[in-house]
């Protein structure tokens, strides 16, 4: 017999013991990091940046894979007694010797979660973990030029990659309301003294939003440089409309965080036929809230469309896109994403 | 159903008016309810399983007599914790609010034989909507007993302080049984309904894990101490079933509890369900260790009128249920096991006697003692 048979075979064995438990359910209570756990991480370390963002040093579990500089992780946080899974970006290198790796973090206002890790998290603290994941990510051929263009905390996948990779010629345009807000704001200032960067800040409580058309100004040579846009909605359209404009667009590489939502339907009863519960749910709250509050075990990830952690066969009915306002509706096979889908009309969701 | 309905004093506002009030003191737990709580199941269930790793380690060597008592004593209050304070409320869904899935009503499983999925259905769903209405509620009686004066007595009931003391013993096969509503179900026809034979498949795999893990794993990893070890574990499992039936014949079979006919809850209200609910139910009164190890069904009461709270919070629900009770002038059937255990047992032999007098038959209430 192989030794992965004989593996197999008494650890068959060992649930024979623990049944109707895992042995894993056993394990747990001792190492929860340790290789071959369902994959977990520590938080050792909560450190301010500004007033309403902070760096959670994790030391992920040993089944961890390491990430590519760029990358988000989704994690599962523990919020007043309630599991909440949240995508962060890395903003760690992937170089770093310690074994731990780092998210950043800001605020927003009412965000359980990211107020949670701010000004709660506890060093100590067991946490949830998925492998990293994206790919808004650094090619594999250095570019000469680089432009890193960000806002508010879409500067966090792009430190990421900062910390990590040296290029000869980086520029970044980074906008936050006033200078206290800019995270990482002291070492962008180092790299700069060191001549690893060039640096414009753009401060929208003064000086306004920003006006992609500026770019010529600030940096007149962006159109040939190879560029990774991070920050809200308005910013990224308005950059992927400029770079198109000029023929560029191959050269625009952007990440977005948060669905913005445009419809609103009309909704309808809906049925988690797997469980037999049925309720109803207006055209606006996403069917994975609709499931939760409903008490069906939903699979779920980042919560904003990325993931796709949250997949799940529509087995009758419709259902609209929360992004794009897209009808889907059931046929054999057609999965959707319940985090960004509402009901348009009665549906039956396979939970 | 009994002689005089200790209902009747209560107009249709107020019964009303007493649902609100306890929908009132269900949204405050829930408002509120969080980290602690999680903490608290948490914690429980860590502990139960220390408990149990622990016992059964000494019980390896269970050829030692102390190590023997000491690793039966551990095994029992384990199973019964896993039993009551974890199975039965995590598959009430009490803790599926924390999203967390390994300790979700959809994904638990517990040192049962009776499957989680179809106790789920025969106990949260038939049960407790159905609580004690006659022909609704199998577990008013578990339909081998005759548990009010108004059902029709039959020579069988003669034999039922027996079947009740073997049930107790053998509780857990007793529920499993009970789940697959064996006795319909072994009419020839119903034998070969595939939807049936299923679920009696899962039974029967369920029991062979259980029996295989507790009667000849365990033991034969005690090596010499192999007999004492079986021993250990069939009196862990008689103490844990002879405990859990207890406790549950407390919850409804007390003198004092009311049952229902069929007819009385066509088109209840709200308020209607809940005085069902708490005329329904009798508590257990004692210490914080006496409610721990009930699973907080020592809170029958409680429980009943909100069987998805966290049932660390039944005690604190049940002073303000109980302020209701007075107000609105109801009995709240309560006292201390030994009590509610006799009095239900007194009740199990009394009415495995016919009745002094006759009870009125009408072909109606006929119909309806046969289906029960
Ligand atoms: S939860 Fe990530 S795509 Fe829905």
């Amino acid at each position: 017999m192989t030794s992965t048979a004989l593996r197999s075979r008494a650890w068959k064995l060992l649930e024979m013991v623990t049944t109707p438990l895992l042995p894993s359910d056993y394990l747990d209570l001792v190492s929860p990091l340790r290789a071959g756990a369902d994959l977990r991480g520590r938080i050792e370390a909560v450190h301010p940046e500004t007033g309403d963002a902070a760096t959670i040093v994790i030391r992920p579990g040993r089944g961890w894979r390491g990430h590519t500089a760029g990358q988000y992780v989704r994690i599962g946080v523990d919020v007043d007694g309630v599991r909440l899974w949240r995508a962060y970006s890395l903003t760690s290198p992937t170089s770093r010797q310690d074994g731990r790796v780092t998210i950043t973090v800001k605020a927003i206002p009412d965000g359980k979660v990211s107020n949670h890790l701010v000004r709660r998290a506890k060093p100590g603290t067991l946490i949830q973990l998925d492998q990293p994941t994206g790919d808004f990510v650094l090619p594999q051929a250095k570019p000469a030029k680089v432009l890193y263009l960000t806002a508010g905390s879409g500067i966090t996948p792009v430190m990421g990659m900062l910390r990590d990779t040296e290029f000869d010629d980086v520029v970044m345009v980074h906008c936050a309301p006033q200078p206290q807000d800019v995270i990482f704001r002291n070492e962008l200032h180092d790299l700069v003294a060191d001549k690893k960067l060039r640096l414009t800040e753009v401060h929208t409580d003064t000086d306004g939003i920003l006006d992609i058309a500026r770019l010529d100004e600030l940096v007149p040579d962006w159109a040939e440089r190879e560029t990774w846009a991070c920050g809200p909605a308005g910013l990224l359209d308005a950059a992927e409309e400029h770079w198109a404009e000029h023929g560029v667009q191959e050269r625009l590489h952007t990440e977005r965080f948060r669905p913005s939502i445009v419809v609103t339907g009309d909704g309808g009863e809906v049925t988690f036929s797997a469980t037999g519960k049925t309720v109803d749910a207006d055209g606006a709250t996403p069917l994975l809230d609709i499931g939760e509050e409903a008490g069906v075990l939903m699979p779920s990830g980042c919560r904003m469309g990325i993931c796709f952690g949250c997949v799940t066969p529509l087995k009758a009915g419709a259902v609209r896109d929360l992004r794009t306002g897209e009808i889907t509706e059931a046929e054999p096979g057609v999965l959707i994403q319940t985090c960004v889908s509402a009901a348009a009309g009665p549906c039956d969701i396979e939970r | 159903m009994t002689a005089i309905d200790p209902t009747a004093h209560l107009t249709a506002e107020q019964i009303e008016e007493l649902g609100r009030e306890l929908d009132a003191i269900r949204d405050e737990v829930i408002a509120d309810r969080g980290e602690k709580d999680a903490a608290y199941i948490r914690k429980v269930i860590s502990a139960q399983r220390t408990l149990e790793l622990a016992s059964r380690g000494v019980l390896l060597f269970s050829i030692f007599p102390p190590a023997w008592v000491l690793g039966t004593a551990g095994l029992s209050v384990a199973k019964i914790m896993d039993n009551m304070e974890i199975g039965h409320n995590i598959l009430h869904g009490q803790w599926d609010w924390m999203r967390d899935p390994k300790i979700h009503s959809t994904t638990w499983e517990w040192d049962h034989v009776s499957p989680a999925e179809q106790w789920k259905h025969s106990h949260n769903e038939l049960h407790h909507t159905y609580t004690n209405v006659i022909g609704k509620d199998n577990d008013l009686g578990y339909g081998i007993m005759r548990v009010d004066e108004d059902q029709k007595w039959h020579p069988f009931h003669l034999g039922q302080p027996l079947w009740n003391f073997l049930n107790a013993c053998f509780f857990e096969y007793g529920i499993a049984a009970y789940d697959l509503e064996l006795g319909k179900n072994l009419h020839k026809r119903r034998r070969k309904n595939p939807e049936f034979r299923a679920r009696a498949k899962a039974v029967g795999r369920k029991i062979r894990k259980q029996v295989l893990k507790d009667y000849v794993i365990h033991p034969l990893l005690s090596g010499p101490s192999f007999l004492p070890t079986l021993a250990a574990t069939f009196t862990a499992n008689l103490v844990r079933n002879i405990w859990t039936h207890s406790v549950i014949m407390c919850g409804h079979f007390p003198e004092g509890v009311q049952v229902f006919e069929r007819r009385s809850i066509k088109g209840e209200t709200r308020g209607q369900w809940y005085l069902r609910q708490m005329m329904g139910s009798a508590n257990i009164s004692g210490s914080k260790a006496m409610h721990f190890m009930t699973g907080n069904l020592s809170h029958q009461i409680e429980h009943h009128l909100f069987p998805d709270l966290p049932s660390n919070r039944y005690a604190e629900v049940a002073v303000k249920v109980r302020a209701l009770f007075e107000k609105y002038e109801l009995e709240y059937v309560t006292g201390p096991l030994p009590k509610q255990v006799f009095s239900a047992w007194h009740k199990v032999v009394r009415l495995s006697l016919p009745n002094k007098k006759p009870a009125v038959k009408t072909p109606d209430r006929e119909q309806e003692l046969v289906a029960a």
